[in-house]
């Protein structure tokens, strides 16, 4: 049975991938996906950066530039940063779990289709009568204001999209609490598990509320309603509360899962076990937990009165406890290790001072009374590219070298890594600290242009060309990837050769099955205990017997594919154009159907026989 | 001499055993949804008695509702048997987030 061995066609492959309901194969997708709109959004940052370099620029229209600034935020938010916390989530939690799959394989397949429609439609609007424009955050009082339909896309995507991303959520939990290998207790898991644990729960506590605040800008929006509408009797700071509520807790849902991978490579490239692991644990509960405590820092300038911004003020700097607890581990972790410095580990160091910074600023805003002065300013949004670039985004690229390996079986280049690393560090830092600088000179943020002699132009200047540095280190990563895949020099199953959760003791990529028998896990650190005994790989927990896997389906994209459809429908409907009813029909129909289908087809899943997995050779896929 | 121990491979083993759990678990069952019925019952007497004001009202009923969830939950939906503590957790560590929510809105945030 090799499975390697025969070459498939290019069709055979897409319709593998279509109809895929293996984690690892649902990783690649959502790292092809999130990689993609990561450089879409890449390149509307950069329009912007062009466009503000100079004083009096005209690069683009005041109008255009909403669209970008506005498409640069959601792009980056929902369709960049979170598709790709999915993929290293996806080709890592249930390898380090010891499991063979996600707890519903079908509903990942579909969690992944909804995100990917929900993204492509989005950015349809660019070619449909202009994207929307009332920035990422959609207040109502814009949203409502705004001419073209680029709104209703924001609405319409990000509502298709949130419903996977509610699923995939879901689907996390169940797996983390039920598929544990025997011996991997609550307390043995990977940091980096617990992180998506917690991320997890917080996806589904907060992503409910966006789906309130969405469907009700679409009744304001399509329907009629009045909810926002101040002149009928509503109210507009609702839509803020119920973002915020959702938007607060989102930026933990991305940091969180940034902080496991760090937690990983910090342990791994120290070759020491990760300093303090069950603080680490709770402040990573800690910091869930609190997230939802801290919504309206959002807000201190709305006018909710001092006591409400005071308390607010004080929950949100009780934050800094648990991260502080996290900065220190990770700095005794290193503390007496032997370092490697490889690329991830690179990333992994510079994280901590870039992060810091970006928390440290978080602080200053926190401070309600002085955020009268820095609201609206780029000293935000030098604060936040802090946190989710210092934070988020390296912790991307760190993961994206880490677990390169596992995921497709090359390891990619160490020196191209380490240049992309530099470049995109200084890039970095260039951009975003003058903006820190800019801010408290008074240069408010979303604006499209500025006049010149205000002292601003040195300060955009700056920024500008260090956008460029992140530029260039994308395009070497890209070329990186390329080389790497080209030369395809396979590796086994410990590449950095200190692995020490239970990924590495399994083949890179797995076999389709990821353990022949399920490991027993010994204690934290599962593959490095049984290194440090001198074997090579785990001791099984269970005899060698039939492995039961789930059939591919097609029917997750059709169902995502139909309320891509139904959504045009219900968009155009305000129109009054006569074909938009009928598409809205046909999409639900297509959706209900494929629905129908899945619930009345048996589908039991097949077979994997004991008698095929010994003949298999020795080297795939044991324990 | 009959076996009644849990774990032995016989399935009729613990018949006895079970049997009467079942019973017992069919008695919880009925008296919560006797008490169910009969509190909704007095939820609509409530609201149908002219002498209550409705400051009464109100969060009588809602207190009426509060009850007949924990029923709903931990009788019909078995969360008082074993093995449900990590639903518990996330039911309760939910509604705590969403309660706090909730009173903070009622007391300092509205405008």
């Amino acid at each position: 049975m090799s499975t390697y061995a025969h070459k498939k066609s290019f069709g055979a492959t897409v319709w593998d991938y279509l109809t895929t309901v293996d984690h690892k194969k649902i990783g690649i997708l959502y790292l092809i996906a999130g990689g993609f709109f990561f450089l879409v959004g890449g390149l509307e940052a950069l329009f912007i950066r062009v466009q503000l370099a100079v004083p009096n620029n005209d690069f683009v229209s005041a109008g255009l530039y909403n669209e970008i600034l506005t498409m640069h935020g959601t792009t980056m938010i929902f369709l960049a940063a979170m598709p790709l916390i999915f993929a290293f989530m996806n080709a890592a939690i249930p390898l380090q779990i010891g499991a063979r799959d996600v707890a519903f394989p079908f509903l990942n397949s579909l969690g992944f289709w909804l995100f990917f429609f929900g993204g492509v439609f989005l950015n349809c609007s660019w070619f449909l009568g202009g994207a929307p424009d009332a920035g990422w955050t959609s207040y109502a009082s814009l949203t409502l204001e705004s001419d073209t339909h680029g709104v209703d896309f924001y609405i319409l995507g990000l509502q298709i999209s949130g419903i996977g991303t509610l699923i995939g959520g879901i689907n996390f939990l169940v797996t983390i609490v039920n598929m544990r290998a025997p011996g991997m207790t609550y307390m043995r898991m990977p940091l980096f598990t617990w992180s998506a644990f917690v991320t997890s729960a917080l996806i589904l506590f907060a992503f409910p509320a966006l789906t309130v605040g969405l469907f009700l800008l679409m009744f304001d929006r399509l329907f009629g309603g009045n909810f926002f509408d101040v002149s009928a009797g509503g109210n507009t700071i609702i839509w803020e509360h119920l973002f915020w509520i959702f938007g607060h807790p989102e930026v933990y849902i991305l940091i969180l899962p940034a902080f496991g991978i760090f937690s990983e490579i910090f342990a791994t490239f120290s070759r020491k076990r990760l300093f303090g692991y069950s603080s680490m644990v709770f402040a990573t509960v800690l910091i869930g937990f609190l997230g939802f405590m801290v919504w309206a820092h959002h807000m201190f300038t709305v006018g909710m009165g001092p006591i409400a911004n005071a308390i607010f003020a004080v929950a949100t700097m009780a934050i800094a406890v648990p991260t502080g607890i996290k900065i220190f581990n990770w700095l005794f972790t290193m503390w007496g290790g032997n370092i490697k410095f490889t690329t991830p580990m690179l990333y992994a160091i510079a994280f901590i001072p870039s992060f810091v910074a970006g928390g440290v600023t978080g602080i200053m805003n926190a401070v309600a009374a002085a955020d009268y002065q820095y609201h609206d300013s780029y000293f935000v949004v030098a604060h936040f590219h802090y946190v989710i670039v210092g934070g988020v985004v390296l912790a991307l690229l760190a993961g994206t070298h880490y677990y390169w390996p596992k995921m497709f079986g090359t390891l990619l280049n160490e020196a191209l890594g380490k240049i992309t690393f530099w470049l995109f560090l200084i890039g970095f830092h260039l951009t975003f600290f003058i903006q820190h600088f800019l801010g408290l000179m008074g240069m408010p943020r979303r604006v499209f242009t500025y006049l010149p002699n205000q002292g601003w132009e040195t300060g955009n200047l700056i920024s500008s060309i260090g956008a460029f540095f992140m530029g260039v280190a994308v395009i070497i990563l890209l070329i990186n990837i390329v080389m790497t895949q080209v030369k395809n020099v396979r590796v086994g199953n410990d590449p950095w050769e200190d692995g020490r959760s239970l990924e590495w003791a399994i083949p890179s990529p797995p076999p389709f099955y990821n353990f022949k028998q399920l490991p027993l896990v010994r204690g934290l650190d599962p593959y490095w205990i049984e290194k440090m005994e001198g074997k090579k790989e785990m001791t099984p927990a269970e005899p060698l017997g039939d492995i039961h896997m789930p059939n591919p389906s097609f029917l997750p994209v059709t169902i995502s594919f139909g309320l891509f459809v139904a959504a045009f429908g219900a968009m155009y409907h305000v129109d009054d154009k006569n074909w938009a009813l009928p598409v809205l029909i046909i999409g639900m129909g297509i959706t209900l159907i494929s629905m129908l289908i899945r619930s009345v087809k048996d589908d039991h899943g097949f077979h994997i026989h004991k008698e095929d997995l010994e003949n298999e050779d020795d080297k795939g896929g044991r324990a | 001499m009959e076996n009644l121990r849990p774990n032995s491979a016989n399935p009729k083993a613990d018949l006895i055993y079970r049997r009467k759990k079942n019973a017992e678990e069919m008695r919880y069952q009925v008296v919560s949804f006797a008490l169910m019925i009969f509190l909704t019952l007095i939820a609509f007497a409530a609201v149908h008695f002219d002498g209550f004001s409705h400051w009464f009202v109100a969060p009588f009923i809602m207190l009426l509702a509060v009850v007949q969830v924990i029923f709903q939950l931990y009788y019909f939906m078995h969360m008082s048997h074993k093995g449900h503590e990590t639903p518990q957790l996330f039911l309760f560590s939910g509604l705590a987030v969403a309660l706090i929510t909730v009173l903070t809105f009622v007391t300092i945030t509205w405008i």
